[in-house]
This record gives C-alpha cells, structure tokens and sequence, in this order.
C-alpha cells in the first residue's frame, strides 16, 4: 500500500499552480492527490490533475476557497486524509487548522498556536524581541501635549524618524523627521492633527529605513525546538507592496550580515517550536545593512521555488514527510546552496496603466520549455479564461544560472520566449526590470519599480 | 444639459455601489467600487452632474469599457 505513514490522499486547499506544485511532489512520494475548485475553475488545470476533486462553491473566493467548512466537507468527500493549504486563502488561518485537526486530519502547517501569535503583529513583534531578534527601534507613546523626555527617546529610537499616530495606520498620520531641530515641531503638530482626526493624539516613534531592501530567511522547523535555515530570497522588488521579482542570493548582501540575518531567523523559529517551513521576513537598511524583523510567514511561499533552486531541496516533500511524523531531519551543514536563482512573477495586469489588472481569455499562452536551469510554475493553459476573482498570477518563471549574471539573462531568455496574447500582462516590464542598469548593478530596493516605472516603461526590453 | 455615460477602466466585478440615482456628485467622485484580482478599484463621475441611472447591480461581472452608469453633466 503506498502512502507516507497515515498520509494516503492530500487534498490541497487552494488553487492554480500552488495547487499543482503541491500535487507534483504528492505524485512522488507515491501520495493521491484531492482538489478544490469553484464555479469560475470547473475547468482549471489543477482540477483535471487531482486524482478526485470536490465542487465547493462560487466564483468569490470568500464563497468558496475561504469557507473552513466547506473545506473540510470537501476533505471527507474526498476521503483525504491530510490538508495541504498553500499560500493565501486558509493558508494563515489559526481557527480553520485547528478544525483540520479536530476533523482527525493531518494538517501540513505549524500548530494553529503559532500561526495565531505570528499572525498578530504585536505579539510576533515580542516573540522576535524576545528571541533576541531585532526589530524596528520604535519610542513610548506620547500622548497630545505629552513630550517628556521626547529628545532622549528619539536619540535612542535613530534619525530618520516616522513621528506615527498611534491610532493612524496605512500612511495615514506619519511624518517625517530627519534631524532633532524639527522634532517638537512635528510632534506637536501630529498630535494635533491625529487628535483631530481619529480622536486620539497619542503619536510615538519609530526608526525610518529610506532606502529598504525585502530579505527573507526560509527556516524548516521540526517542531521540538530545532530548525534548520534554507538561506534567503531577496524579494526588493514590488509594486503595491506585491512581490515581482524574487532572487538568491541577495546581491550584495554582506556574509556576516547573511549568517546573522539566518541566526536571528532561526532563534526565532527555535524559540517558537516552529513546524515546517516558514519564512522570516526582515527589512534591511540597504546603505548600513542593518536589519529589523517584519513578521513571520507561517506558510510556504508563492517564492519558494527559488530556494529549491538554488539547494536542490524539495521545500513541500520536506513539509508532506514531517506532517506524516518521517521527517528526514536535515544537519544545517547538509544544506549547501549553489549558483544563483531568479524568479519573474508574470501577472495579468497592465504596467502602462498603474498595473491595473487585466483579465480576459489566454488566446495563446507558450511558456519555454523546462530545463535544469529553468522552472516554469503556471496554473494556466492557451485558451484558459483569466477570471477577475483571483490573484494575477499567470506564472513564476525561475531560472537558475552559476552567478547572478547568468540567471538574469536565463531568466530575460525565457520571458522572451513566453509567448502571452490576449490579455496585458508585465512581461515586458518584467524584461525592462532584468536588463535594467540598477538592477544589474545589484541596487535594489522597495522603491525601486516605483521611483523608475516610468523609465523602466519607456525603455522596454534591452537584450 | 449633455448625458455622459461612466465606462470601466478594467474588467472586474461591481463590489459596492456607492451612489443613488439622483445623487449629484462633483467630478471625481466614486460612483461605484470595482472588484478585479483582489484590488479595489473606484469608478468615479468623469465630471459634476447628477447621477441618471445606474446600469449594473451589485455582483455583476463587467468588462472593460462597460458603460456602468449615466451621469447629466
């Protein structure tokens, strides 16, 4: 009888290529495979893979792929026996891996405890302090006309400083400090105006990073207080704060601050009994490389991929033999990373117009073929409807090559050769981003799409 | 007095609708909120005038260029 331990049929609870790049690796541990799909994927490609697949509702995602029960009703439709989330969707929610496993499921994920306290900002903002992980130097609060001791804090917090409302949020309420001459000023003013504004003038501090680059650390927990670290992606450039291109190793990065970086990763993970694979996510100063942790993704990563590239290492089989309690534990020592990898996330959207989204039918959709050193991860087949219900994903192209250089022009070759007709997509913004000056120099950073998007349009692809 | 009609910019799902018929609304304004790959995308009165009708409901899906709306400038 195959199977790996009590794991005999995973039924994936997602969609699109996740679904299948789970199915894939379920395939060669000898696993059955279960799908999901609503009404806008009766067709889709990884309901025709799943060796069973169970109708869970409409289009909306919040009507189908989000609804815990009508999950698990699927589950035991399907006689599956393990839950494998993928990203997004239920993938980070604490109450739906709970039911899983009251369901008598395996649950391919950490423990529903630390998903829930990584999921909270606050808490997984004192966990990382507590594991002796450093995070963003932030002041007390200071509520309206209350500036004791304000000058020592923001010595202490570090210039430049964002002056926050402490009932602010998303931009709204921030200011600006660069230099202790301004401070009161600013403070006072914030006050005021957040008093006014959401009736509460508590404002505090909190360090800026101008110049920020996106650096993960891939950690694989075996959930007894040991972990191991699968290096890290640099994932600098986004647009609307969605990742675009991911790579490894990141560019510049200087070795003591990679092993700290992984260090710091890895007492976080070890201190939380983390399960699986997981990603630490840091901000880092790009001119002083100081780094400061972001949060925790408790889940695999849509930029898996490009560790797997660059190790060798199957990051899903990993999750699948530990879930199944046959964990082929790894030593740190025996994870080696070799040449460089980059990933293009190739979207249905359109970059001339504020990359809007763009669905509509594939008329045609050829991707490259797969090779060694090339990975195409697609959901998507010619002549597939790109409905407006999901996430633009049409694709990861990831390409690998023995130096950055190489795995930039691997990478440019293969999005040439992927042929996209009948819907916008970025291809060729994605094209400009590789054969870019800046990027090829290896300068990246969070800003980079945004404060060059009008070059990076004009100028197209350079071969 | 001229009839405008209010068109999609993208394909997508109406959301929310936002305003009334009769309503009157500067230029700008949001008439309804579109719904396309997990982004919220507004659609809004290209000038002042009074809303006339509204021409899709709630949940429908568009596409570009749909004309969604009608606006007396």
């Amino acid at each position: 009888m195959s199977g790996l331990g009590p794991i005999r049929r995973v039924l994936v609870a997602n969609r699109g290529e996740i679904a299948l790049r789970v199915f894939r690796t379920c395939k060669a541990l000898g696993l059955e495979t279960a799908a999901v799909y609503s009404d806008a994927d009766a067709e889709a490609a990884h309901v025709q893979a799943a060796d069973r697949a169970v109708h869970i509702g409409p289009a909306a995602a919040r009507e189908s792929y989000l609804v815990a029960d009508k999950v698990l009703a699927a589950a035991r439709e399907a006689g599956a026996d393990a839950i494998h989330p993928g990203y997004g969707f239920l993938s980070e929610n604490a109450a739906f891996a709970e039911a899983v496993a009251a369901a008598g499921l395996v649950w391919v994920g950490p423990r529903a405890e630390v998903i829930r306290a990584m999921g909270d900002k606050q808490r997984a903002r004192d966990l990382a302090e507590q594991a002796g992980v450093p995070v963003v130097p932030g002041s007390r609060r200071f509520a309206e006309g209350d500036t004791e001791g304000l000058a020592a804090e923001a010595e202490r917090v570090g210039y430049p400083l964002l002056v926050k409302a402490a009932a602010g949020g998303g931009g709204i309420g921030m200011r600006r400090v660069d230099a202790p001459a301004t401070l009161a000023d600013t403070v006072w003013a914030t006050q005021s105006m957040a008093a006014k504004a959401f009736g509460d003038g508590a404002v505090f501090l909190e360090r800026f990073v101008p110049k920020a680059r996106h650096v993960e650390i891939q950690v694989f927990g075996y959930g007894d207080g040991t972990a191991v670290h699968l290096f890290e992606r640099d994932c600098s450039l986004q647009r609307r704060f969605q990742k675009v291109i991911e790579e490894s190793p990141a560019p510049g990065l200087p070795e003591p601050v990679r092993a700290a970086m992984a260090e710091a990763a890895l007492r976080l993970a070890r201190a939380v009994r983390y399960e699986g694979a997981g990603t630490v996510e840091f901000i880092v100063d790009a001119e002083s490389f100081a780094f400061f942790f972001l949060e925790m993704n408790t889940r695999i990563q849509v930029e898996h991929a490009v560790t797997e590239m660059i190790t060798g290492r199957d990051l899903v089989a990993m999750q699948l033999e530990l879930a199944a309690g046959q964990p082929g534990r790894l030593a740190q020592e025996a994870i080696a990373a070799k040449g460089h990898a980059i990933e293009c996330r190739l979207y249905a959207e359109n970059p001339a117009k504020m990359f809007m989204p763009s669905p509509g039918p594939l008329r045609i959709f050829r991707a490259p073929e797969a090779a060694r050193d090339l990975r195409i991860d697609s959901g998507y087949r010619e002549g597939d409807l790109v409905t407006p219900f999901y996430d633009p994903m049409l694709a990861k192209v990831i390409a690998w090559g023995p130096d950055r250089t190489a795995a930039r022009r691997r990478a440019a070759d293969a999005l040439r050769a992927f042929a996209v007709e009948g819907i916008a997509t970025n291809r060729e913004f994605l094209l400009a981003c590789l054969s870019d000056e800046a990027f090829a120099s290896g300068d990246v950073h969070t800003g980079f799409i945004d404060s060059r998007r009008a070059q990076l349009l004009a100028t197209g692809d350079k071969p | 007095m001229a009839l405008v009609d209010v068109k999609t910019e993208i394909t997508g799902n109406i959301w929310k609708i936002v305003a009334a018929p009769g309503s009157r609304l500067e230029e700008d304004e949001q008439i309804l909120i579109m719904e396309s790959m997990k982004m919220e995308i507004p659609v809004s009165a290209p000038e002042s005038g009074v809303v006339v009708e509204i021409l899709v409901a709630e949940g429908d899906t568009v596409t570009e260029g749909t004309v969604v709306a009608r606006i007396e400038a």
